[in-house]
């Protein structure tokens, strides 16, 4: 599983944080501890970069040059998929938008449900998607064991989707002939 | 449209016969038209002012009847609605209106509009869009010019419009009671100007005010339409409120859900698996909302 925290880092391996347009200082404020960072490292990975949107709480920012973790931050940035491409693994809140995207792009991904929002809706999602075994699902608090027991080769790709039956069924409900 | 015209029709003179029973005749009950059916409320209203102590009770059965003919008529629409809109296999176009909801709606829409634009069937098309969301109508613009690229420079008419939303984010609840009726309006000015035949939609709430308006029109007789409803892959369990508005309400024609646990719970609904295809295009729909 992960590697200790003395292997040879030659190889960057970057966990990239997004709360998308929300505001969620737990979670930046979860990912700024030391446990969590620790267990980062534990399982191999060099680099955090926080996307933290709206957010007032600032992660400490860190060169990683001591063997520790190297932490980033930026609020927002036009370049999101640029990030989720370049990550190793990525932890996002729980927007349908972010999920979907990561999913698509077949990176591994942990789910932070924001447990101050009112109407939690999208945390259905995100737990409906970690019973298929597509994504682990955790929250601030847990987060650090969630990081701890995970194994980011047990999660199944997420299939792509595809519109044909419905454009079929609005297609004979109008009366066009089948194709 | 005559035909359900005339059928609403038809159904008046029934009920104004059983409610007024002999007292005034019917000379031309064969022929069901707006004008003679004007010309017995006429003769009604004349009546009423010859004899005032009629005039109270006549003016409850008026409003009785008024209210059991729309009663009917909704019924009628309750019944209609749901099953497909033409029976014979016609490969004539029909008039679109397609409600953009915002960042992964309008994702979700533009893919199947990608599968749905293939063949030349939605003509003309009107993409709405809220005033404050300014990406949708570029991602509908983008949509366009691949399906006008893919038909070989063969396209029908479209148009992009935008509408009002009944109540941003945030915004207090008193100042949305106005902005929610200005919103109707402009909705009702809109719909009157488009009449679709075909109304897409998948959430959020700009789409609720353009389905009602388009099952009045159906009440109405003004135009008969097909509303599509898909709801979003975020919802798993529970309907968004749109979509239990719409669903409950029965104003969906056809109503999808991307998950078999809604399908369970709402049987009328179809389930359609998930839409959103993984193209290396499209992948990036549901960034912009990041980009501040």
């Amino acid at each position: 599983m992960g590697d200790s925290g003395d292997s040879v880092k030659q190889e960057k391996k970057v966990v990239f944080v997004t709360v998308g347009t929300t505001l969620f200082d737990a979670l930046v404020r979860t990912m700024d501890t030391k446990e969590v960072k620790q267990e980062l490292l534990r399982k191999g990975y060099t680099d955090l970069v926080i996307q933290m949107g709206r957010g007032s709480y600032t992660p400490t920012k860190c060169d990683g040059e001591d063997g520790s973790l190297a932490v980033d931050y930026f609020t927002f940035s036009p370049s999101i998929a640029d990030h989720l491409r370049s990550a190793s693994l990525i932890i996002s809140h729980a927007g349908s938008g972010s999920i979907f995207e990561t999913l698509q792009l077949g990176k591994p991904l942990i789910v932070v449900v924001n447990e101050d929002l009112m109407d939690n809706h999208q945390s259905e999602l995100a737990e409906e998607l970690a019973e298929r075994k597509h994504l682990y699902c955790a929250h601030p608090q847990t987060l650090h064991q969630t990081i701890s027991d995970m194994n980011v080769e047990s999660l199944l790709p997420y299939p792509s989707g595809d519109a044909t039956p419905v454009a079929k069924l609005m297609n004979t409900f109008l009366g066009f002939p089948d194709d | 449209m005559k035909r359900l015209a005339a059928h609403c029709l038809l159904v008046f003179p029934k009920i104004i016969h059983k409610q007024f029973g002999k007292r005034y005749s019917w000379s031309s009950i064969n022929i069901p038209s707006s004008a003679t059916f004007r010309s017995c409320i006429w003769k009604m209203e004349n009546q009423h002012d010859d004899n005032c102590c009629l005039f109270t009770p006549s003016i409850i059965t008026l409003t009785v009847s008024a209210v059991l003919i729309a009663i009917t008529r909704i019924l009628y629409i309750l019944c209609q609605s749901g099953k497909p809109l033409r029976p014979s296999k016609s490969p004539k176009p029909l008039s679109t209106l397609i409600v953009l909801g915002s960042g992964g709606h309008t994702a979700e829409m533009i893919n199947v509009l990608n599968v749905l634009l293939q063949k030349d069937r939605f003509c003309p098309r009107f993409y709405v869009a809220a005033a404050t969301d300014n990406m949708s109508l570029q991602k509908a613009h983008l949509l366009e010019e691949n399906v006008f690229n893919l038909n070989g420079g063969k396209g029908g008419s479209t148009q992009f419009l935008q509408i009002y939303r009944s109540r941003e984010v945030g915004q207090s609840y008193i100042t949305s009671i106005g902005t929610t009726f200005l919103a109707l309006v402009h909705a009702l000015w809109l719909m009157i100007r488009i009449r679709p035949q075909v109304v897409l939609c998948n959430g959020p709430g700009t789409c609720v005010p353009l389905c009602v308006i388009s099952f009045l029109f159906k009440m109405v007789g003004v135009r008969w339409s097909s509303v599509f409803y898909v709801e979003s892959i975020a919802r798993v369990r529970k309907l968004s409120l749109s979509g239990l508005l719409l669903y409950k309400l029965r104003i969906a024609d056809q109503f999808f859900v991307q998950w078999p646990q809604l399908q369970k719970k709402y049987p009328r609904a179809h389930y359609v698996g998930c839409l959103m295809e993984s193209k290396g295009g499209e992948e990036c729909c549901f960034c912009e909302a990041v980009i501040a």
